[in-house]
């Protein structure tokens, strides 16, 4: 086994045994019930309109706002699970001593950054990948209505938050467990508040507020993701019901660029350098 | 004897701290080396320099012949630090299990009952970390310093919180490792244990070497003590050579003696006159 699938499955195995992962299943089926019994209440209402009113299909704008609604809390759930397996990964172990025992050993620094990245990436992933798979599987059950992409969406989310784990990776080499938790969840709630700024300009016609979500969402590509997913969710939809669903939450959806893969990529590698690089400068 | 940990002219500064103002140390393959120091002396940043885990201002680090820090080194190395922790939830089977696969080492379950066996946890192996005393962790760290065989030891402060026979055990361990040819460099404030283990020892004070020697060089005569009829009696300045003169004198002036013992300073004294502790 490979120093990284070591580290990897060192950090797995302490989720495990921390019981990190009973306590988010059994939270995630406690959000996924609340979600269903939401979801269930808004189809009964909207029930009543099986036709279309002046050209807008309510079966749609009600399901594709309801689904915009739980992507936002998988992120989130998603986002604190990234948070919270990486917050201390470098400084927080090093101060209790943790860390010290295994950079003695030999495998490099960059190592054990990739270990424990993958890691806590893989398990953020996996989850999000599950939940928005269920929230989309309840909001058919209940109203036989399904977004337009599933796996785009799924994969968007993914990406998300394996940046903001990569991020909060990346802080835990120069910040304090606290400080960095705090400090990814700021960028977190930066990244959704440039987004409604992005929304609300729009909305306005402001060039400048739209320019400021654009370089926001560049700087910050989960937001990017999360935006491309939600456009991804009703990609074919078109007409009064597209204007409908402008005017909900999903007026911040932007469809992904042909670069945003690329950036994501290129980006994840940039974080990955620069943490590695502070890392092999850091005394511990 | 092989020269297997070599630092040479070691600086160290935490911005305007100087812990490391350059000091240089060996030890050769097969030799047990204590560092002595008060607190803050710089004793755990140069043990840290050593492992890679410090990067030191000035000067360089080599173990086995190569950097110190980079993996080959890490290869031949093992390491305890003083204020280190394992992860609670871990067995100790498990905690040596991991570092077998991080040091690459194919001993498997065998290596890792010897080692427990060997700092007497042979009992523990699937105990969790979180239900052992201190001293019994410290005892774990060293079983897994020892891991994968490494030629070199860097233990910092490996009985601070063991008890007179977990100390012997360590001691009688250590002993088995020189035997072995290992070399050890011992950081600890115990200054008996390191004056009973030690080949040499050497004393860092405010960052620099303040003396270093075997235990007999540092410690030094410091007069003769003579046990007559009439009480005992000890003349400060006499040396070794001056004992059968002073003996005959005494014999002479009709004095019974019963006992005459030469004198040596501890090391202890050694050691605070070289930190200017006195």
């Amino acid at each position: 086994m490979s120093g990284a699938a070591t580290i990897a499955a060192f950090a797995l195995r302490e989720s495990l045994r921390r019981r990190v992962f009973a306590v988010v299943g059994l939270l995630t089926i406690a959000f996924l019930a609340l979600y269903g019994l939401g979801t269930w209440q808004l189809f009964d209402s909207v029930g009543e309109f099986e036709e279309p009113i002046e050209g807008i299909e309510a079966r749609t704008v009600a399901g594709a706002t309801i689904l915009g609604l739980a992507m936002f809390a998988t992120l989130f759930l998603g986002t604190i699970l990234a948070v919270f397996l990486t917050l201390g990964a470098v400084r927080g172990d090093a101060e209790r001593g943790l860390l010290q025992p295994v950079l003695v050993r030999p495998i490099h620094r960059r190592t054990v950054l990739a270990g424990r990245f993958a890691a806590a990436a893989g398990v953020c992933c996996l989850y999000v990948v599950i939940v928005f798979l269920a929230a989309t599987a309840i909001t058919w059950a209940f109203s036989d209505w399904w977004p337009d992409r599933t796996a785009g969406p799924a994969l968007q989310l993914a990406a998300a938050v394996a940046v903001l784990a990569a991020l909060s990776l990346a802080g835990s080499v120069l910040l304090s467990a606290n400080a960095n938790g705090i400090a990814v969840f700021m960028l977190f709630g930066a990244g959704l508040t440039a987004g409604l700024l992005g929304q609300i300009g729009e909305a306005l016609g402001s060039r400048t507020l739209d320019r400021v979500a654009d370089v926001v969402s560049w700087v910050l590509p989960f937001e990017a993701l999360y935006q491309a997913a939600l456009a991804a969710i009703t990609a074919d939809t078109v007409g009064f019901t597209r204007l409908a669903i402008n005017l909900g939450p999903f007026g911040g959806a932007e469809a992904a660029s042909p670069l945003l893969w690329p950036w994501v990529v290129a980006y994840l590698a940039l974080v990955g350098l620069v943490a590695t690089a502070a890392f092999g400068r850091r005394d511990l | 004897m092989a020269t297997v940990l070599e630092a040479a002219d070691l600086r160290k500064s935490y911005g305007p701290i100087q812990a490391l103002k350059g000091v240089s140390v060996t030890v050769g393959e097969g030799e047990l080396v204590g560092l002595l120091g008060p607190n803050g002396a710089g004793k755990s940043t140069l043990v840290k320099i050593a492992c890679g885990l410090v990067r030191p201002t000035a000067g360089a680090a080599t173990i086995a012949g190569v950097p110190a820090g980079s993996p080959e080194a890490h290869r031949s190395l093992g390491y305890l630090a003083e204020l280190f922790r394992f992860p609670d939830w871990l067995t100790a089977d498990e905690l040596l299990g991991m570092h077998q696969r991080l040091a690459g080492s194919d001993g498997g379950s065998a290596e890792r009952e010897r080692l427990l066996d060997v700092v007497g946890l042979g009992e523990a192996m699937t105990r969790r970390v979180g239900t052992m005393s201190k001293g019994m962790q410290q005892r774990l760290g060293i079983a897994q310093a020892m891991v994968g065989s490494p030629r070199v030891l860097l233990l910092d402060e490996p009985t601070s919180a063991l008890d007179p026979a977990g100390r012997r055990t360590v001691r009688r361990l250590l002993e088995h490792l020189r035997d072995r040819g290992v070399a050890v460099l011992l950081n600890s404030h115990l200054l008996s244990e390191v004056e009973l283990v030690c080949d040499r020892v050497a004393i860092i004070a405010r960052g620099e070497l303040v003396a270093a020697g075997t235990p007999e060089e540092l410690s030094r005569p410091s007069g003769i003590e003579i046990e007559t009829a009439n009480g005992t009696r000890v003349l400060d300045a006499a040396a070794r050579e001056d004992t059968p003169r002073i003996v005959r004198e005494l014999v002479d002036a009709g004095e019974q003696i019963y006992g005459v013992r030469v004198l040596r300073s501890s090391l202890e004294d050694a050691y605070l006159e070289a930190v200017g502790e006195q």
